[in-house]
């Protein structure tokens, strides 16, 4: 706290009066009440845990224990988010890269904004598409998986009748993400120097090859760190899952296309704290401590790796 | 760039004397495979009755593989690597469009069944089955939403006016950090938090609408604080010199100079913020629940927002099921427009009163 006040002392030019103090002290308080407000939600989430921890195992909802009940849900939060990384990463580079460099300028801006409308749409309406739209159209797909790939462990079946799938909330998810990796990757994609690109044509290389050898190379960083926030993103996500999953509790298993899926925190606390009390709203607060841990590790990861980009680009 | 200095040898073509002379497929060749293959693939749907969805994919297949071994055949490998990568492109963007125009396809079509007077005029209170609408949750989201604005654009913009014009060292870059924390902090993880910190005051079991606008406010403010950073910075050092050098002193510098340069991106920013939270269903369902009847007080009892009637109609939509799942189409579709809406503002704010730029 000690070093924030040198910078108003040395400032030179501004006489310092009443309403300077007055303003820089509500600007710095603002700032402090962020810090606030982050610790708060850190602490009440930790004080609120306690009771269920130390229950004794018998008393909370299934009865083994909190690291139990949360095991699984922990299982199907990254198994779902895992889905949803690997299916919109290419997707979002792919888009990344018609925007940046295979649409005509013009048109690349309108559908450039008509992205980001994805990022604008309520998670509750995917959920409702996911239920309504997606999963029904998955369902033939499934039941052919189940057929001519069941030997391998994701598609072991038997094929949900409804589509409401691990896989289906995977792909929702993926979509939910979407606007974010290519979001990123567009930022970086666009800030190659030009003089990378043009040496790369002037060379004779064809619009891939000039790609893969001046865009991809350094948009790596930016396209791991839009993954990963889209990851922390999809980690959190609720009603979305909520919606789609048909779940089990308990379960725990790699097949996708299966009716008896885990659930994911945010969606089972989502399903459950309307109808809690006691013990079982401190045992969902102590998951949902267990969700901001994972999502912080992974968004603290993710900003290290787009900063780390920031910088070197700041040096160019 | 050690890759572009080793890769030329590798990059020549075949034979030497055929660089100058090297066989282009003319400009026309693409369209006229995809009609080929529209071609193929309607004569094959005529036979066998394919899903339109299929054909679509079926005649973008078929494409990709004839353009490629004609390019193949004619301009070579290289060329016909980046035709196939082209296709790739494009059809990975055509396929992320798919979602958002069924998306919107399947809200509209569904929710305008009861876009109706009765939807904006009457609540849920007495209603079995048919009728009914949302009146009471379209107005809880207007007022749980101006209230998280109210607690976040003062605490968002002062935070990004510090972290601009004021902070150094070790507080500025702990609040960056924090702030880059608090954007990725889940919304049923900022909904738990404002149940706790009101059930200190209110014992457990408490559902208020002002604890839904705290909720709120710990995912509005990072995204405030971030937009309204990015456009302060862009206010040229020039001018807050100019006032400096008449005298003026640095918060009315801020207050007259730097925030009416920046307004138009804070209005956008604000806006963006505010389209972000309103559709947020998670934090409100764990802190202001549901109810049918009218309540327009924030500090007394349950509300209902729009988010999570829309939540409820289709999760407990009674007996028979259609009259509630309509109206929970009905509410996605009203979400939906007030969300476009903002984002539409937030362009229009942005162009009419960006600052004039020209000199």
């Amino acid at each position: 706290m000690t070093t924030t006040s040198a910078p108003q002392t040395r400032a030179p030019r501004a006489v310092r009066r009443l309403g300077d103090r007055l303003f820089a002290g509500s600007a710095r308080g603002a700032g402090i009440a962020i810090v606030l407000v982050l610790a708060g939600v850190a602490g009440f989430l930790v004080v609120d845990s306690i009771p269920a921890l130390v229950a004794s195992p018998q008393d909370v909802p299934g009865g083994e224990g909190v690291a139990a009940y949360i095991a699984p849900l922990l299982f199907g939060t990254v198994l779902a988010a895992a889905i949803a990384v690997v299916v919109a990463t290419p997707l979002g580079v792919a888009i990344a890269l018609f925007l940046t460099h295979y649409a005509p300028r013009r048109l690349s801006h309108v559908l450039g904004y008509v992205v980001d409308l994805l990022a604008a749409i309520p998670s509750i309406v995917y959920g409702f598409w996911g239920i309504f739209w997606l999963a029904p159209r998955l369902v033939p797909f499934y039941q052919w998986a189940e057929e001519h790939l069941g030997f391998l462990p994701f598609f072991a079946g038997p094929a949900s009748a409804t589509g409401r799938t691990m896989l289906t909330a995977g792909l929702v998810l993926a979509v939910m993400i979407l606007p974010i990796v290519s979001a990123i990757s567009r930022e970086v994609f666009s800030q190659v120097p030009t003089l990378h690109r043009e040496a790369a044509l002037a060379l004779g290389a064809t619009r891939w090859e000039m790609i893969r050898l001046s865009v991809l190379p350094y948009g790596r960083s930016g396209v791991i760190g839009g993954a990963m926030l889209g990851l922390g993103r999809a980690l959190g996500e609720t009603l979305a899952i909520a919606l789609v999953l048909s779940v089990s509790a308990g379960t725990v298993t790699f097949n996708l296309i299966s009716s008896t899926n885990p659930s994911t925190i945010a969606a089972n606390i989502a399903l459950q704290f309307p109808e809690s009390s006691g013990i079982d709203v401190n045992t969902l607060i102590a998951s949902g401590l267990a969700l901001f841990v994972v999502t912080l590790a992974v968004n603290v990861l993710a900003r290290a790796i787009v900063n780390r980009r920031a910088d070197f680009s700041g040096a160019n | 760039m050690s890759q572009l200095t080793t890769t030329p040898p590798g990059m020549t073509s075949p034979s030497p004397g055929s660089v100058r002379a090297a066989r282009r497929l003319p400009r026309w060749t693409t369209a006229a495979v995809v009609a080929g293959a529209l071609a193929v693939v309607l004569l094959l749907g005529a036979l066998t009755h394919l899903h339109v969805a299929v054909s679509v994919l079926l005649t973008a297949v078929l494409a990709t593989v004839a353009l490629y071994a004609l390019s193949r055949a004619v301009e070579g490998r290289r060329a016909a690597t980046d035709r196939l990568v082209t296709c790739a492109v494009v059809g990975a963007f055509g396929l992320a469009m798919l979602p958002l125009v069924s998306l919107v396809y399947e809200v509209v079509s569904r929710g305008i069944a009861r876009l109706d007077g009765e939807f904006f005029n009457s609540s849920m209170v007495g209603i079995v089955g048919e009728g009914g609408g949302a009146y009471h949750a379209i107005f809880g989201t207007l007022i749980i939403t101006g209230l998280t604005a109210l607690i976040s654009v003062p605490i968002g913009l002062l935070t990004a006016v510090y972290l601009v014009e004021y902070g150094t060292g070790r507080l500025k870059r702990a609040i960056t950090f924090l702030v880059d924390v608090m954007t990725g902090i889940p919304s049923i993880v900022a909904g738990l938090f404002a149940y706790a910190l009101f059930a200190i005051f209110f014992g457990p079991g408490v559902r208020l609408g002002i604890a839904g606008a705290v909720a709120l406010s710990v995912l509005m403010i990072p995204v405030v604080v971030r937009s309204a950073e990015e456009v302060l910075k862009l206010v040229p050092n020039e001018l807050r010199e100019a006032s400096y050098a008449l005298g003026v002193p640095k918060w009315r510098t801020i207050v007259k100079v730097v925030l009416p340069t920046a307004v138009a991106g804070l209005g956008t920013g604000v806006t963006l913020a505010v389209a972000r939270v309103i559709g947020e269903t998670a934090p409100l369902l764990v802190t202001v629940g549901i109810t049918n009847a009218t309540n327009l007080n924030p500090f007394d009892g349950r509300m209902a927002t729009l988010p999570v009637f829309a939540y409820y109609q289709l999760t407990q939509p009674g007996v028979p099921p259609q009259y509630a799942i309509d109206r929970a189409w009905t509410a996605a579709l009203v979400l939906i427009a007030i969300v476009m809406a903002l984002n539409l503002v937030a362009r229009l704010i942005s162009r009419f009163f960006a600052p004039t730029t020209g000199r």
